[in-house]
């Protein structure tokens, strides 16, 4: 059984972004770029089903400038077998993204897809729900816990309040949660591996998709600041100033 | 021009956010529908129908759409989704689950978790964990949006009277099941609706220490939440996580406790009306946001702030 795991590349988790003074975006030039966090997390789990039997073959996918062969040489490292990138320099929106991995799974047939419940950059949290409307397959978001068998994927999902969970027929989609595995540490000797594992590149035409944008981004600014306020020297006086400055308790 | 809000319910009583969404759909600009897609949801139905500024409530009710699961309520919502200029949901994990969905069949951008309606087709969003606010323009026929609900206020739950429409419901998708659930126990506010919220962090330094929270969020009739880092580290469950990952809320008043103040947590709880900082760390980034900090050991302090509201 083989399993698609699309990884995005994105400004690391570590970084605190600034908003270009021509309000036009963010400035990310000469910025750290990584794997999403989610997506290294889809990528341990996909690479643990394999290791455990349950898959035979895991193909990581990105779409995105020529760069993203990095985010996929990662992806390898961590235990994907082979990579596929779709090269193109259009930003693209989640809706774009769903439609070229559709059709990469038309081709390669895959009977999971796991992918990250969200990117750090644009915080949309679609993707894995478009690709699973466009494919016609069911959906389990969110995964903290994965079994796979049976021809079944049985799914536990953090949702609002505690925890979910769902079967689903396959082929079907998940998207990970925080709490679903803790990434490997990546290894040199892994990583010289993956320097030698296959690595495909596309383009969105090669695949027949239009990944054009829909939306229209008017304007980047920075969020109101909230202005720092006081120290207080103790307990008795923190209640006192919330009780009659505040007015809250 | 009409606006349909998708309602967040458990068939009983409808949820706090579709209350917001309902404020967010009455921005769009025309009149606001409501669905209702569940399993005798009759109770949630007519408590829509109440939403002041709500016109139409549409009710379509079936055994398999008991749980919300994505793959039904995406399809009851295609299959009237022609009428609409705008279709939201709240940015909780239900409406986050279905809305992409329903956006990919109708080959339309989504646009997410919005904080402010500009115009009809122009909308504010955080990206980058809340570091800067995008307003985007949509040129598509139809407007999908999931929207913050501490972006905007409630819409007034009683004072309407709409009309209910049932409609059929669309057949069963069949490939997904509901196995079980395990709610949290707990008789303390939900996180994104409480008006006070007492967190804990990576500083707390055990799940057993949160327990000297209890006390404190006892007194203030708060619920209980937590940084990424105290999940990380198995101090507490996930869905008590305040930030860019989890929950963003927006309460009175939101004490963080051996919270440092990541980046990631302050996008979550930075519109909160008061906050207070408790932390042993005068550098950490977390007194850079709170109106009222306090230095010290937080095993100290805390218990003192009890005895202190007596």
């Amino acid at each position: 059984m083989k399993v698609l795991v699309p990884v995005k590349r994105v400004v690391d988790y570590n970084v605190k972004v600034r908003v270009k003074s021509d309000n036009t975006g963010v400035d990310i030039a000469n910025v750290k770029m990584s794997m999403n966090p989610f997506d290294e997390i889809a990528v341990e789990e996909a690479t643990r089903l394999k290791e455990a039997g349950k898959v035979t073959e895991v193909v990581a996918v990105s779409a995105g400038v020529s760069q993203c062969q990095e985010t996929l040489r990662t992806a390898m490292a961590i235990g994907a077998d082979r990579g596929i990138l779709v090269e193109t320099a259009t930003e693209l929106e989640p809706l774009g993204v769903a439609k070229l991995l559709k059709a990469l799974a038309d081709k390669e047939q895959p009977q999971l897809i796991i992918l990250g419940k969200q990117a750090i950059d644009d915080d949309s949290n679609q993707t894995g729900q478009m690709l699973a409307a466009l494919l016609g397959w069911p959906q389990a978001t969110f995964a903290s816990k994965v079994v796979l068998e049976d021809g079944k994927v049985t799914v536990t999902r953090e949702v609002d309040g505690g925890l979910e969970t769902l079967a689903l027929t396959l082929p079907a989609i998940v998207t990970t949660d925080l709490r679903l595995n803790e990434p490997r540490y990546v290894t040199l000797p892994n990583i010289m591996k993956a320097k030698k594992k296959p690595l495909d590149v596309t383009k969105p035409e090669d695949l027949g998709v239009d990944v054009t944008p829909r939306l229209k981004t008017l304007k980047v600014a920075e969020p109101a600041k909230r202005s720092a306020g006081i120290t207080v020297p103790d307990v008795a006086t923190l209640v006192a100033k919330l009780r009659t400055e505040a007015k809250v308790i | 021009m009409v606006a349909l809000v998708i309602a967040e319910h458990d068939n009983a009583s409808l949820k706090a956010s579709t209350l917001h969404t309902v404020t967010a759909a009455a921005q769009c600009g025309g009149d606001v529908h409501v669905l209702v897609a569940g399993a005798n949801a009759g109770a949630a139905a007519a408590a829509a129908a109440q939403i002041a500024g709500v016109a139409k409530v549409i009710v379509a009710d079936a055994a398999y759409f008991a749980d919300g699961l994505a793959e039904n309520v995406a399809e009851q919502v295609l299959a009237i989704a022609g009428s609409y200029s705008h279709i939201l949901a709240p940015a909780t994990a239900y409406g986050k689950n279905i809305l992409p969905r329903v956006a990919a069949k109708l080959d339309v951008a989504q646009i997410s978790e919005i904080t402010k309606v500009d115009s009809p087709d122009t909308f504010e969003r955080p990206i980058y964990a809340g570091n800067a606010i995008a307003t985007v323009q949509s040129s598509d026929k139809v407007k999908v949006i999931t929207v913050r609900a501490t972006g905007f206020d409630a819409a007034a739950a009683t004072g309407g009277s709409a009309a209910t429409e049932t409609i059929g419901a669309v057949a069963d998708v069949g490939k997904s099941a509901f196995v079980g659930r395990e709610v949290a126990k707990s008789d303390r506010p939900e996180l994104t609706a409480a008006k006070v919220i007492v967190s804990g962090g990576r500083g707390m330094g055990s799940g057993e220490a949160f327990k000297i929270l209890e006390p404190l969020a006892d007194k203030l009739g708060a619920a209980m939440g937590a940084s990424r880092a105290a999940v990380d580290a198995g101090y507490v469950p996930n869905d008590w996580q305040v930030g860019q990952t989890g929950k963003i809320v927006a309460p009175n008043l939101y004490i963080a406790v051996g919270i440092s103040g990541a980046i990631q947590h302050l996008a979550g709880m930075k519109d909160s009306k008061t906050i207070v900082a408790i932390n042993k760390d005068p550098e950490a980034p977390i007194f850079s946001v709170a109106d009222y900090g306090i230095v010290g050991d937080l095993f100290e302090l805390v218990p003192q702030l009890v005895a202190e509201l007596g």
